[in-house]
């Protein structure tokens, strides 16, 4: 009966349909239901701060130079390629007004958000993944003692702490960057690349944005990551899945949001 | 890794990253040009004001005086309402003419500010009446037409 097979067909079709999205919306639901209770559970990691501060020395310290290398040859990249295109409309002098506002408003967050996702938030995922497959935080429940507490909420603040600073550090390391290669290399005027760079780049606009942004894609990053790693399947391959999804979530997670935040701050001083 | 190396480790990150902040906002963002001192508003009305933005320069002298804080069009008048922060530390006399003007050949459009010489200083509030437009470069080039017309115009009589 072609038509009975057909309808049982639409109907596999439907109930899988309908089992992914409540099984996305459980799990959006569950990390939303996490997030809340690890910042409830926060006192631990702010009292014995040392636990925070072992995780900022993980997700920050070492962290520090892929952050500052690719920081780096941002801004020398930005600084020749955008040469090229001011030096046609004769504006070679606004090359640190170019470097300074695309390092602070967006590439400073993003990239090193995205350099953290990959750098950070997978390690995170990775070791909390592994405790839970090597029952580790079985043990720790065992003992009455607060996984969530006590292992995730001083990743996830240590994680938070260190992003605005990475993509500060980021920024700053671009900016120079930019400099090496505009002023010393090419030879823009230095005097007219940092002043109309201190003209144009604004103190709330930007450069406060740009930690608001930051703030933003550091949060999400490390939730994402506590999240995965606390979601595992505790298996090998497990662990490995949840590593992949913390990259590609929180990539796609922090493109989104960018989105997001930049079309709220920067519609050219409208809405301000 | 033991203890004091971590801690030693964060102090440096943390010394570098406060450093880094600090940095974009001195050197890159020059915290110096008043967002923080105090301001007081006033604002002109303007028959045109070509390009100008909200948060453009008010330059005297070519001195960055204060920003433009709001544009609005007048339904009454039918004239566009410039609202501008003047810092406090720049007083100016209650005649002060606000033209709007052009930095550059495609430069952005400011408002500059040329003192009068009433003894009388500007409250927070006041109205600027003496304004001038900004150059529609139509305007101009029609009128340069017309002058050229009415020459030749002239040379044929």
């Amino acid at each position: 009966m072609p038509f009975a097979q057909l309808r049982e067909h639409a109907r596999g079709r439907l109930e899988r349909l309908g089992n992914a999205v409540t099984s996305n919306v459980w799990r959006l639901g569950f990390a939303s239901r996490f997030l809340f209770y690890m910042v409830l559970h926060s006192g631990t990691a702010m009292r014995r701060f040392r636990l925070t501060i072992a995780e900022i020395y993980f997700a920050g310290v070492l962290s520090l130079i892929i952050i500052l290398v690719s920081g780096l040859f941002v801004g020398m990249v930005l600084a020749l390629q955008g040469y090229e295109t001011l030096q046609r409309f004769g504006a070679s002098e606004s090359l640190g007004v170019l470097v300074a506002l695309s390092l602070v408003r967006e590439l400073g967050p993003v990239v090193a958000g995205l350099l953290f996702a990959s750098r950070a938030g997978s390690a995170i995922t990775a070791e909390i993944g592994l405790m839970k497959a090597t029952e580790q935080i079985s043990a720790m429940e065992m003992m009455a003692v607060d996984p969530i507490a006590r292992i995730v909420a001083p990743r996830f603040w240590g994680g938070v702490l260190s992003m605005p600073m990475l993509a500060a550090l980021f920024s700053a390391m671009g900016i120079f960057g930019g400099y090496l290669v505009g002023v010393q290399l090419i030879g823009v005027d230095a005097g007219a690349f940092w002043s109309q760079m201190q003209a144009a780049v604004d103190l709330r606009n930007d450069i406060l944005n740009g930690v608001i942004k930051s703030v933003v894609f550091g949060v999400a990053v490390t939730w994402i990551a506590v999240f995965e790693g606390y979601d595992a399947v505790p298996t090998a391959e497990g662990v490995s899945r949840a590593t992949t999804r913390t990259v590609v979530t929180s990539s796609l997670a922090i493109l989104a949001l960018d989105f997001v935040l930049t079309a709220l701050m920067f519609t050219g001083g409208k809405a301000a | 890794m033991n203890r004091s190396t971590i801690d030693l480790w964060v102090g440096v990150f943390v010394v570098l990253g406060i450093g880094a902040l600090l940095f974009l906002a001195l050197k890159v963002g020059n915290l110096a040009t008043f967002s923080s001192s105090e301001a007081y508003n006033v604002h002109a009305k303007f028959v045109n004001i070509g390009g100008l933005k909200v948060r453009a320069p008010i330059k005297s002298a070519g001195v960055v005086v204060g920003r433009v804080a709001d544009i609005r069009f007048d339904n009454e008048s039918y004239e566009a309402l410039v609202s501008m922060n003047l810092d406090e530390h720049y007083q100016f006399p209650r005649d002060t003419t606000a033209k709007i003007l052009t930095s550059g050949i495609l430069g952005e459009q400011y408002v500059g500010l040329e003192a009068g010489g009433d003894g009388v200083m500007l409250k927070h509030g006041d109205r600027l009446r003496l304004t001038q437009s900004a150059v529609v470069l139509e305007n101009l080039i029609s009128q340069f037409l017309f002058n050229k017309a009415a020459e030749g115009k002239d040379a044929a009589k």
